[in-house]
């Protein structure tokens, strides 16, 4: 890629256009999977009698291959919360959370887009004052905050929005853990950074693109030195 | 809620955005997106078990691009293969004069540049346009397209470069830098 292809890149991320799914399609795949889902568990439970012979076969062969499966993720699973370290267990948490609370009607506790209202209404629910920054003047307007536990602790999710897209910031008290410099990564696709300045520790999730997060992770570190 | 069903609302559903870009890019109209796009969740529940180890993005963006050509094809056979070009030139050949009472002249500026982009996008052949989308929007690595367009790697390399020259013709130097 040369320096042309650079630029042009950046000039696409920055101008072209990512459509959003409305929100009406979002509800509307959510019941049909649910229904979906629903009348295959209930297929599973009965009415065998009036499957034929093969798909009766086949769909036993299904449940035994699912079971394995099953069984084999499970193992998987286990292997890997205990192998995994701290920060791999606790960028999962963050990233669940996030999906989370896109998926249901819980995105915030208290919706402002002032920082002098979600401040304080986190005073009293934790035992910590998290910083909060309006970036409103960058196009990131604050959302709201939501109380949320994380790692065994209740910790403070701020939300910006950024164009249409939603990114939770989590932040709770730094361990020594935390890097003080931003680390990145990508988990199921959407990107994830964690850094810790003056004290607290700092998770961002959303899946605006790699660009986009960075410039938002500097902003956010950036306003944190006084 | 099944155990079957709760996997596929946390791997699946999170890639509703990228499924919906992809789609409305391929098919350039919202409503023919949002029947590709329901369509395409539909089926990819159905084939959920198909998925193993594999990584969800590029797996459901595959299922999402094969309906969406598939509805191409339809329309191109109906011969109701809708040109939008035009409406949409029309619409972004709004004059500074109509558009601009109160705002302030960036904004319209920069209202003009993302259409301008937008349309050079637009106006690529299909297999050129994913792969921008993919590339640029998506962020998917080369292999993720390569998997999502059913093309060796290699394939996807040229048809990346090849876009970019179209863009960069048609754009032509981006007034000054990036």
């Amino acid at each position: 890629m040369d320096e042309r292809d650079d630029d042009l890149s950046a000039l696409i991320k920055a101008k072209a256009t990512r459509h959003v799914a409305p929100s009406q399609l979002r509800a509307r795949i959510d019941a049909r999977i649910a229904e979906l889902g629903s009348a295959r568990a209930g297929e599973i439970d009965g009415t065998a009698a009036s499957i034929p012979p093969m798909l009766a076969w086949r769909r036993w062969t299904n449940m035994g291959a699912a079971f394995v499966v099953g069984v084999v993720a499970s193992f998987v699973v286990t292997l890997a919360l205990r192998g995994a370290g701290e920060e791999d267990r606790l960028a999962q948490a963050v990233l669940d959370s996030h999906v989370r609370s896109l998926m249901g009607a819980h995105l915030v506790d208290v919706e402002s887009t002032d920082k002098h209202t979600v401040k304080p209404w986190f005073s009293g629910k934790l035992d910590y004052a998290p910083p909060v920054k309006d970036l409103a003047s960058e196009g990131i307007p604050l959302a709201g905050g939501r109380l949320d536990y994380l790692g065994q602790r209740p910790v403070a999710a701020l939300v910006y929005r950024l164009n249409q897209h939603t990114i939770n910031v989590f932040v709770w008290p730094a361990t020594g853990d935390s890097p003080r410099d931003p680390v990145f990564a990508v988990r199921q696709g959407f990107n994830v950074a964690h850094w810790s300045a003056d004290g607290m520790q700092f998770w961002a999730v959303s899946d605006v693109n790699a660009g986009e997060l960075r410039n938002v992770v500097r902003l956010l570190a950036l306003r944190d030195k006084p | 809620m099944d155990f079957r069903t709760q996997q596929f609302e946390a791997l699946v559903l999170p890639h509703l955005d990228a499924a919906y870009n992809l789609a409305r890019w391929l098919l350039k109209d919202d409503d023919g997106a949002r029947d590709a796009v329901q369509d395409a969740y539909l089926r990819a529940f159905r084939f959920f078990d198909h998925l193993r180890g594999e990584e969800a993005r590029p797996w459901l963006l595959a299922i999402v691009r094969n309906t969406c050509y598939s509805l191409l094809g339809k329309r191109r056979q109906v011969g109701e293969q809708v040109e939008f070009d035009e409406e949409r030139d029309s619409e972004f050949a709004v004059r500074p004069a109509e558009d601009s009472a109160g705002d302030p002249a960036t904004y319209l500026l920069r209202k003009i540049e993302k259409a301008r982009i937008d349309e050079a996008i637009e106006r690529l052949p299909s297999v050129y346009r994913e792969v921008i989308v993919l590339r640029e929007l998506e962020e998917l690595a080369y292999e993720e397209i390569a998997q999502v367009a059913n093309v060796p790697v290699g394939t996807v390399m040229s048809r990346l470069s090849r876009a970019r020259a179209m863009l960069r013709a048609r754009l032509d130097p981006p007034d000054g830098k990036g």
